[in-house]
């Protein structure tokens, strides 16, 4: 087990290494930063200052090697644009994403699985066909496209809820959340669910197709031979077997809607690290990049790790292998 | 004495795109408590079909479409499902094939057993558990509390299909239909598994219907004989008499073509042909193409001959000597 998390955090490093190396290069190819920034009026002494400042004149490599020497104690480096420390900076909106990552994800695991488990259930049922037809569309339709038919409808013209932005924070447990506030809902419960319709649509597809598959295999007929009703058989016997795919599905969904709620937050004007990402790309901020990148590879790694250990606690013969090793 | 299992034309379709193939067709036998039926056929015969249909677990697209299924002298075919559901595994029980995949894999061997328990009887976990427990003990697994905490994945072919039939006895069943349980075993755990069968049937009185396509397995095994060929008994009797003088062509064939009774080198008979479709099934007797005695007669429906539980479904039998 310690030599299993040993290994992942091994990985989990050199990930962020050739991550950082990819940005480091991508961005120093993109542009100059400083034509970004800078008032095309000013001084070229001005501009000599600041690039110097940036270390812009260095050559890419020692730029690099000072980057991971900062990083070494703990400095991330400072945002080019809003001229204040990076960490500072992601977090402060690291947690207006995660309200809207959490909520879409409830939303999408409640009314995913049980879908899903009842269209795999009566797979030739008119309620199972309507389902798996709203899940096509669900994840074919463009996630930009439903966020401003979300907007017209129930902002523009029913005028139920605010169009974009996020509600007053208030406080659960020592928490400062905007979940803790009416106008806080308000605010996130339309980004939430055109962000939860991708992952919705995905869980029915995965939930029914376990559920299918499930229904025909020997031991659910075992379980109905001995007289199980269908409703143990489905939520102590099939559950359990399907939900392993599931985990899998719903950890890489979780990580890359924490990293990319990009379109959600930018459609919603939402103050998530999704659009401080876009924010900076467009600005070349590259110490945000930078440790937003890092930020995202340590989460995917985190939540890989989480997954792995459901896993094992899911699926006996996966335990076993692992304690033998 | 009322049978334990009383099977009487029961008749099994599927909807199919080349219309309605009939899997099961006027199917009846009877079982005594205590005795092992071997129902022995092709694959493809209808012989697991029936398995199933005794059950009541026919899914769409087949339905059952006649017949009467009386365990103890009740007609299941009259019950509601859920009076259906209240008598499988608590009278009448059943154990199938591969014993790799009977087990729920994820879930401990108590856990499931007990689960069966608890559907049918109101008791506590723990007394569940104890009734796992005891009924390991009866089909012969060694240290069953601890086979009780093991995931299925852990015990041996032989040892599941000891836990799936100890599972079947749980409730005591009047009925446990076994769908070929040992066609997937070693040979050396086939024949132990198939003495605690006898020694059960024995002991607790429990009526066996035992599925196969094994004659041999069947010959040392059952008490009576049933011989289904596409869809239908053709041949019915005592496993002595339907051995020692079969009187149906077909079953003729098939114990010719049994290995053991020949000697080394010689060429083994076979039966001509495979088994038909059952969507285009030969009209009369289904095996008159394959079968070396048939006449123009035979295309029309075989009569019933014999008497009593000794019965033969066909034109031309072979002297009953």
């Amino acid at each position: 087990m310690a030599g299993y998390l040993l290994q992942r955090l091994v990985q989990a490093v050199i990930v962020v290494f050739a991550m950082s190396v990819i940005v480091f290069v991508g961005v120093y190819a993109i542009g100059n930063p400083i034509d970004v920034l800078i008032d095309p009026g000013a001084t070229a002494e001005i501009r000599e200052n600041l690039i110097r400042q940036y270390g812009l004149d260095q050559p890419l490599w020692r730029q690099y090697l000072v980057f991971l020497g900062n990083v070494a104690q703990g400095d991330m480096g400072t945002s080019m644009v809003y001229n204040i420390p990076v960490v500072d900076l992601v977090f402060s909106r690291l947690p207006a994403t995660l309200e809207l990552v959490l909520v879409s994800v409830c939303i999408a695991t409640l009314i995913g699985i049980p879908a899903g488990l009842y269209a795999g259930y009566r797979p030739d049922s008119v309620g199972a066909k309507a389902i798996m037809a709203l899940s096509v569309l669900g994840f074919s339709v463009p996630t930009f496209w439903i966020g401003m038919l979300l907007i017209m409808g129930f902002a523009v013209q029913l005028g139920w809820l605010p169009s974009g932005g996020r509600g007053d924070e208030g406080s659960i447990l020592g928490l400062r959340t905007s979940l803790a506030t009416a106008d806080g809902w308000s605010h996130v419960i339309m980004p939430a669910i055109n962000l939860s319709l991708f992952k919705m649509g995905l869980l029915i597809r995965l939930t029914r197709a376990g559920m299918v598959e499930a229904m025909s295999t020997d031991y659910v007929r075992f379980a109905r031979a001995q007289g199980l009703p269908d409703r143990q058989i489905v939520f102590r016997h099939v559950l359990r077997n399907i939900s392993i795919p599931i985990v899998t599905v719903f950890g890489l969904e979780l990580g890359s809607t924490l990293a990319f709620a990009v379109v959600t937050e930018s459609v919603f004007n939402w103050p998530g690290v999704g659009k401080l990402i876009i924010d900076s790309i467009l600005q070349l901020d590259r110490p945000v990049m930078v440790s937003y990148l890092v930020l995202v590879v340590v989460l995917f790694v985190l939540i890989n790790l989480t997954v792995d250990l459901v896993y094992a606690r899911l699926d006996p013969r996966v335990r076993l292998r692992g304690e033998d090793a | 004495m009322i049978p334990a299992l009383e099977v009487r034309g029961l008749t099994t379709r599927f909807a199919t795109r080349a219309g309605p193939v009939t899997a099961v067709d006027g199917v009846s036998f009877s079982v005594a408590p205590g005795r092992i039926l071997g129902l022995v056929g092709e694959s493809g015969s209808g012989k697991s079909v029936t398995g199933f249909s005794v059950l009541g677990l026919i899914d769409a697209p087949g339905e059952i479409v006649a017949g009467h299924v009386l365990v103890e002298g009740e007609d299941m075919r009259t019950m509601s499902p859920e009076a259906q559901r209240r008598m499988r595994g608590r009278k009448v029980a059943m154990v199938f094939q591969d014993p790799m995949m009977t087990l729920n894999p994820v879930l401990r061997v108590g856990d499931q057993m007990a689960m069966a328990v608890r559907v049918h009887d109101r008791v506590s976990k723990a007394a569940a558990w104890d009734r796992a427990r005891a009924a390991l003990e009866i089909v012969g697994i060694p240290a069953p509390a601890e086979r009780l905490r093991a995931y299925p994945h852990q015990l041996s072919g032989g040892m599941r299909q000891r836990v799936a039939i100890a599972t079947a006895l749980l409730h005591r069943p009047s009925v446990i239909i076994a769908d070929e349980p040992t066609t997937a075993l070693d040979v050396s755990i086939q024949g132990q598994i198939l003495s605690e069968v006898r020694r059960l049937a024995d002991e607790t009185g429990t009526a066996i219907v035992w599925v196969t396509h094994d004659l041999a397995v069947v010959s040392s095994l059952a008490d009576d004989i049933c011989v289904m060929y596409a869809g239908r008994i053709v041949e019915s009797g005592t496993a002595e008499e339907v051995i020692a003088r079969p009187r149906h062509p077909y079953t003729w064939g098939l114990i010719q073509s049994v290995p053991g009774l020949h000697s080394p080198g010689e060429k083994l008979p076979q039966i001509p042909g495979s088994t038909p479709q059952l969507s285009r099934l030969p009209s009369g007797c289904a095996f008159r193409t394959r079968c070396p005695r048939a006449t123009a007669l035979c295309e029309t429906v075989p009569p019933d001959l014999g008497e009593g539980a000794r019965r033969v479904l066909c034109h031309h039998p072979l002297e009953a000597s």
